[in-house]
């Protein structure tokens, strides 16, 4: 009960640790998320679109990658990025950039998956009249993903969710140093660990509302793509 | 520059279009010329849309010559196609016509989509999302859309099939309009009387083939082939 | 313009945190160290003095040691000293120095149904656990507590590889989730006094046996070797070293208080420590 009681204390102070854990959260998934997308978005495009051989193998494969557990890829991400691993040379085990990273590999299927999904579907519907009005292909794909634009946003949305709610993966690859690579998530498995409930509840708050904030966005897009589909 | 060649008369020769083991449309011999209206009539299945993809180049023949104003292909600029049941891209009307302006400089887009849309009728509903017009009003901005490209040919495939009286009248006043400009208007209708009302010829298509081909006053008068008599009567030809 | 401007800003952005680190050493060291507060203490005293950044990674002391091995630390503080001196041994590391030593508790429920409450005797204490089945809660993370309670059970003739049962629960974490679930299930559970002290969710656990000389935990400091890994910041993290063995640190050590209780005794110049 005092837990609580103290949990919105801290969260109503504006706690400095507090807001700094949350910042970095933001900060982490949200450069993980457009990473991602940058190469998800005409990846997902490309595979609607395009037909080569093995197509049907890979967008099976790419459907059971939006699975991935964030911990493997902790873990995979760990032993390239490690000083004695083949990526060390870069440094960057234990920091933010290695969390955006390996983070923006376990988004970017999720991305390219769903884009690929809506951007066939767009592409089933427009077909037609597309090819009837002689559209070059680079048209074609700028049309499809410009008309999508709503599905897509909610892909990315997808994304971000995944990216704020986990722990796997920024656990092992930041290390959950303090004032350094402390997320909202890894923060909560700490001071749980530790006993200390009353910021771990006000940090679970927190991400809750995050992740109900981004479904409602979600929510107000597919209705104004709704508005603009009729 | 644009060659000032044109894509008329278009010419099939022995054109067949066979799609897994079915022939959808056997061994076609005709030619669409430039001048009045040609319509098109037959009942369901009889092969018209794949007739119009064929000559629109939306699709080549399995076997057989299609040929466009004597060449062996076309770029398909000049031939404009409205489907039966036409797709509007998720912006506003206005936004759909403009999308066909390629050709237009970007000074002169607004003027000529508002020209387009006022010729359909649908000046005021311009900044309506497209996807929300009624199922006549979109078939009139399909129609303004592929005028956007100044065809040389427009096809338009059973385009008041499923319109209202009111609707369908509005869209023959446009068609007639069209057709006045010089634009060679193909159309294709299960629709006796709109045959009537439009067609400088007929062609009737039954099963795949060509049954019967005549200006239109003297199909009804004297049907080129007994399927044809048998149409026009009412009867259902199998 | 203004494109270039941008440009320059997000190079600059993405330059900093490689010029912040300029002057920041990474430490790997123990969940049960960080979560007693320690470092919270000392290291702001570190870093007015010196300027120099230390951040820490809590871990276990076996995983500590094995980053220190990887060279994704620059120094190692841990208390688990034969792992230390293999470490040094093996090449890894530079030269250990004993810094301090805190003290492990058996911790119980108050109810006692082992009867060990108040004895002096941790090896007669454990070996009572063992005959009366008592619930019984273990790191099992190979960290220095982990290891010390091993070979407590060993000093004890029990070989808890084949003598363990349901009523010994390897829970593979930290010092503060071995404590919640000791809490949960009222078992018995080895704990370091610094996390004892400031771990809040005690329900009914109280201290049931402390103060044989065999519950003493030494910990020491270790430069990762940079003729192994020279991109280990030797210079800061020598620095932070000697800061820790010098007296200035030493004082900071002991005067970490909570509840007016010292929890870490510093021995940095005992001999053999």
């Amino acid at each position: 009960m005092s837990d609580g009681a103290s949990a919105f204390d801290l969260l109503f102070s504006g706690d400095p640790a507090l807001l700094a854990i949350v910042g970095l959260s933001l900060a982490v998934s949200l450069a993980a998320t457009v990473l991602a997308a940058v190469v998800a978005l005409p990846l997902g495009a490309a595979l609607a679109l395009v037909r080569f051989p093995g197509r049907g193998a890979l967008i099976v494969i790419l459907n059971a990658l939006m699975g991935l557990p964030p911990v493997v890829v902790g873990l995979a991400a760990y032993l390239l990025l490690s000083r004695s691993g083949p990526l060390g040379f870069l440094g960057i085990l234990f920091t933010p950039e290695a969390m955006v990273t390996a983070q923006a590999v376990l988004v970017l299927p999720i991305i390219a998956a769903l884009t690929r999904q809506t951007i066939e579907d767009f592409w089933v519907e427009y077909r037609d009249e597309l090819t009837a009005l002689r559209v070059s292909p680079a048209r074609r794909v700028a049309t499809l993903i410009w008309d999508a634009r709503f599905s897509l946003f909610t892909a990315v949305l997808a994304g971000f969710g995944r990216a704020a709610a986990e722990v796997g993966t920024v656990m092992i690859v930041g290390g959950n140093i303090e004032g350094f690579t402390r997320v909202m998530t890894t923060a909560i498995a700490l001071e749980t660990s530790k006993g200390d409930l009353a910021l771990a509840i006000g940090l679970g708050v927190v991400l809750l509302a995050l992740i109900v904030a981004v479904n409602a966005i979600a929510g107000g897009v597919r209705r104004l793509g709704e508005i603009h589909a009729g | 520059m644009r060659a000032p060649a044109s894509d008329l008369p278009i010419v099939f020769e022995q054109a067949s279009v066979v799609v897994r083991g079915v022939a959808i449309l056997e061994r076609i011999s005709l030619s669409l010329d430039p001048g009045a209206p040609t319509v098109v009539i037959g009942p369901n299945g009889a092969g018209k849309t794949t007739l119009f993809r064929l000559a629109a180049a939306l699709i080549m023949p399995t076997s057989g010559r299609v040929s466009w104003g004597g060449k062996a292909v076309t770029d398909g600029r000049r031939l404009a196609m409205v489907f039966q049941r036409p797709v509007m891209l998720r912006r506003s009307a206005a936004a759909n016509v403009a999308y066909g302006l390629t050709e237009v400089a970007r000074s002169a887009r607004p003027a000529r989509v508002q020209q387009l849309l006022e010729l359909v009728g649908l000046a005021d509903l311009a900044r309506r999302p497209a996807r929300r017009l009624s199922g006549g009003e979109q078939q009139r901005l399909a129609l303004a859309r592929a005028l956007a490209r100044a065809p040389e040919v427009l096809f338009l495939d059973e385009p008041t099939a499923s319109l209202d009286p009111a609707a369908t009248k509005a869209v023959e006043d446009i068609v007639r309009a069209v057709a006045a400009t010089g634009v060679k208007v193909v159309i294709s209708t299960q629709n006796l009387g709109q045959a009537r009302r439009l067609a400088g010829d007929l062609v009737f298509m039954l099963r795949g083939g060509v049954h019967g081909r005549a200006p239109t006053e003297q199909f009804f008068a004297a049907p080129p082939t007994p399927e044809a008599a048998a149409f026009l009567r009412g009867d259902i030809v199998i | 313009m203004r494109a270039r401007a941008v440009a320059i800003a997000a190079a600059v952005a993405m330059l900093a945190p490689a010029l912040a680190q300029d002057r920041s050493v990474l430490v790997a060291s123990t969940t049960s160290t960080q979560d007693s507060g320690l470092f919270g203490h000392i290291l702001p005293i570190f870093k007015a003095k010196t300027g120099i950044e230390v951040k820490v990674l809590a871990q276990g002391s076996g995983q500590a040691l094995d980053t220190g091995r990887r060279g994704d630390a620059d120094v190692v503080f841990v208390h688990a000293r034969p792992a230390e001196e293999k470490f040094v041994a093996d090449g890894f590391g530079v030269k250990r120095n004993p810094v301090m030593y805190n003290d492990f508790v058996l911790i119980g429920p108050s109810g006692d149904p082992a009867g060990v409450k108040g004895t002096k005797d941790i090896v007669a204490a454990l070996a009572a656990i063992r005959a009366a089945g008592a619930s019984f809660i273990s790191r099992g993370d190979k960290s220095g507590t982990h290891q010390a309670e091993l070979a407590l059970w060993k000093i004890a003739g029990i070989d808890i590889a084949s003598a363990r049962g349901p009523w010994y629960k390897e829970i593979g974490q930290g010092m503060g989730a071995a404590l919640n679930a000791a809490a949960a299930s009222n078992g018995y559970v080895l704990a370091d006094r610094g996390t004892w002290i400031s771990f809040k969710n005690r329900g009914d656990l109280v201290i049931a046996v402390e103060g044989d000389r065999r519950l003493f935990n030494q910990y020491g400091v270790i430069l990762v070797n940079p003729a192994k890994h020279p991109h280990v910041k030797k210079d800061l993290g020598q620095a932070f070293i000697d800061w820790l063995i010098s007296p200035d640190g030493q004082k900071a050590i002991a005067d970490y208080k909570i509840n007016g209780q010292q929890l870490f005794f510093p021995n940095a110049t005992v001999p053999g420590a």
